[in-house]
This record gives C-alpha cells, sequence and structure tokens, in this order.
C-alpha cells in the first residue's frame, strides 16, 4: 500500500515539477527505468509466493538500476552502446514477462 | 548478458534468501511468514496483508524507491514525447533523410513540370494574342479599304462645280481613276464612299453613283499622299482636271493634313467566292 502510494506520489510530482533531464543521463534513464520495473515486478511476485523481503526489495531494486545504467555506460564507451542497450532491454523485458506470469498465476490462479 | 545473469540472480535470489531471512526479524515479517505456508498463499489475500501500510524504515525506503520509479518514469516519458529527432537513432535518420531528398526530388520535378506548362500556356496566349493583334489590324485595313470603316489622314480635297455644262459620268470615272493611280487609300464623294466596286452612270437625271443620284457641286475628299494626289496626277496637263474643265467644271484640288472620310458601305459577303487555301496559288 506504502508502495503504492510512492508509486503515485512520485507519479504526480514528476507530472507537477517536469523536470527535464540532463543530457548526460538522458542514455541511462530509460534503461533505469525499465530495471526499475523489473525490479518492482520481482518484488511483487516475491510479495506473492510470500517471501518478500523490504531488504532484498530495496538491494535488488538499487543494483538492477546501477548495473543497467552502468552497462549502458560501459556500451557508450566501448562504442556499443545501442546494441548493449538494447540486449539489457531484451533481458529485462523477458524477466519482466516472467514475473509477470508468475503473478497472473498467483491472482488469476491461471 | 552477465549482468542480466546478475539480476536474475538478484531475482531468484529472493527465494532461497527470504525464508532464512524472514522469521527472526520483525513481528509484521511473520505474517508472511504466514502467508507463506505450505498450504500455498492466496494471492489477493497475501496482496492485502501486504498492503497494510506498516511504519517501518524498510517500508519507507520501499516507498521512496516507487516514488522515485514514478517520477523517473513520469519524466522520461515526457522526454521522449517532446524529444523530436535527436531521439531517432541512426538509421532512423538515414531513411527519414532519404525520404526527405525523395520527396524534394519528386517536388522539384513536379515544379518543373508545372512551370514549363506555365511557360508554354504563356506562350500560347501571347501566340494567341499576336493573331489576334494580326486579325485586328487586317480587319482595319481590309475596313478602310473596302469602305466599311471611317478614316482619317492627309490628303485632297476638291470641290468640283458645273459652271458652263454638265460633267458626264467619264469624266469623274476619270478623277477617281487618277486618284487611285497616285494612291488614294479612301475616297468620298459627296456622301458616297468609292470603293472598288463604285461605278459612275449617265442618268436622265445627273450622274449616279452605285445607284445614287449625285447632285454638283461634286465634292471629293481623297486620303492619300497630297503630293502625289493634288498636283501630279490630277492636275497633270490633260489629265482628269484638265477634262474637268473642258467639260465646263470648275475646281482644284487642295492639299489638307487631314481629311475626314465619314461615309462607309456595308460590304455583302461574297456569294460566290471563298477564300483560296494559302500557299494554293
Amino acid at each position: 500500500m506504502i508502495a503504492v502510494l510512492g508509486l503515485i506520489i512520485g507519479v504526480v510530482a514528476g507530472l507537477v515539477l517536469e523536470p527535464t533531464v540532463p543530457t548526460s543521463l538522458q542514455p541511462y534513464l530509460p534503461i533505469a527505468v525499465v530495471a526499475a520495473l523489473d525490479a518492482l515486478f520481482g518484488g511483487l511476485r516475491a510479495m506473492l509466493d510470500g517471501i518478500f523481503n523490504d531488504r532484498v526489495f530495496l538491494v535488488s531494486f538499487l543494483s538492477n538500476v546501477v548495473v543497467a545504467a552502468l552497462i549502458v555506460f560501459l556500451g557508450d564507451q566501448l562504442g556499443v552502446g545501442t546494441q548493449l542497450s538494447t540486449a539489457v532491454v531484451v533481458v529485462l523485458g523477458i524477466r519482466i514477462f516472467s514475473n509477470a506470469a508468475a503473478i497472473r498465476r498467483h491472482v488469476l490462479k491461471a | 548478458m552477465v549482468p542480466g545473469e546478475h539480476r536474475s540472480e538478484a531475482a531468484t535470489d529472493m527465494i532461497p534468501a527470504v525464508p532464512a531471512a524472514v522469521p527472526p526479524t520483525t513481528p509484521s515479517d511473520d505474517e508472511h511468514a504466514a502467508g507463506s505456508t505450505p498450504a500455498g498463499p492466496s494471492g489477493p489475500r497475501t496482496l492485502w496483508a501486504a498492503g497494510r501500510p506498516r511504519a517501518s524504515r524498510a517500508q519507507f525506503f520501499v516507498a521512496l524507491l516507487c516514488a522515485l520509479l514514478g517520477f523517473a518514469l513520469v519524466v522520461q516519458v515526457r522526454q521522449t514525447n517532446v524529444e523530436g529527432l535527436s531521439a531517432l537513432g541512426q538509421s532512423d535518420l538515414v531513411r527519414i533523410l532519404d525520404e526527405t531528398a525523395q520527396r524534394t526530388a519528386d517536388l522539384e520535378r513536379e515544379a518543373a513540370a508545372l512551370e514549363r506548362s506555365r511557360q508554354e500556356l504563356l506562350s500560347g496566349s501571347d501566340q494567341q494574342q499576336a493573331a489576334l493583334d494580326a486579325a485586328t489590324k487586317t480587319a482595319t485595313t481590309l475596313g478602310i479599304l473596302s469602305g466599311r470603316l471611317p478614316a482619317e489622314g492627309p490628303g485632297i480635297e476638291v470641290t468640283i462645280t458645273e459652271s458652263t455644262g454638265t460633267i458626264p459620268a467619264l469624266t469623274l470615272f476619270n478623277v477617281l481613276e487618277e486618284m487611285r493611280n497616285a494612291g488614294a487609300e479612301a475616297i468620298q464623294v459627296n456622301e458616297q464612299r468609292v470603293v472598288a466596286s463604285s461605278y459612275f452612270v449617265d442618268t436622265d437625271d445627273g450622274v449616279e453613283i452605285d445607284g445614287m443620284l449625285l447632285t454638283p457641286p461634286y465634292h471629293w475628299l481623297a486620303i492619300g499622299d497630297p503630293a502625289a494626289l493634288a498636283p501630279t496626277a490630277l492636275e497633270i496637263p490633260g489629265g482628269a482636271m484638265a477634262a474637268v474643265r473642258n467639260a465646263g467644271g470648275r475646281g482644284s484640288p487642295v492639299a489638307r493634313d487631314k481629311i475626314q472620310i465619314t461615309a462607309t458601305r456595308t460590304v455583302s459577303e461574297p456569294e460566290f467566292a471563298t477564300p483560296a487555301p494559302i500557299g494554293a496559288g
């Protein structure tokens, strides 16, 4: 509940403040957002499995974001930023899908 | 790929890591433990249980992270929406550039074609205008020559009065012929326009021109070169004016800078003659 509340507050803050992304952050933000989404779904799934742990969620969330941004950064430095971004998005997308499937099994029993 | 695995590890980590960590911790986590009993958690109920607000630092951080995520999500969505070409990849940009160049070429071709047809139309209307001008000029010329139009210009004026005798039609015709020979372009006698088919004939009442009775004095107007008409043509010794004087008339041509011939003649359509094809002759 508090998590949903936090999400709503964040969305509202983003809508109200309308900040512009700094140029240096622009390549990393989308990947970071996807990674965070992945962590969020993972947390939701763990919650439904009854094994949710705040600490694990925090750590996985932050590490997901940092590692994703790091990969993109590294890829940019190596000149394969676009490809690596695609790879990260694909992997995260697959994970989000599998997590969503698990959540669906829990919620809908199907 | 390696970091991806790393993250998947983190997700799978949750499963083994949490049950070990949960039981010794706070009482609220007991519910987790209870929910995850082998009997199997009921999805919605577990959600409800987990969703109950609990004041703990971890919960606060979770909320903070979620807020951060929501914030970043919205910011990124807005950014993506406002970004124009700068958000596109190289291949997309190349494609767009290509399409633009293609479109430009198409439009330029179309513009050239339109320009060409415009030129054609313009020159066409020019030619049409020229043809119309020529036709108008020809019509004017022919109108003057055929007596259909009034005319004005330099010429001579001759008033022939009968003093002692009657001037015969032949003598008047001689005057006309002399004028024509001298290049008179439009001729009028009294109120009658003299044209190519004009004739003089003697009748009991007097001289008729084209069926109309002429009454003396005969007032001639002729447009042409005054120098050629007056002294040279009419006054040539033994010429037209001499014949007039022999017939008992009087009068002499007077050169005028401006002669106005107002009498006109309606020209009938040729009944038998049709225009011959150009070049056939």
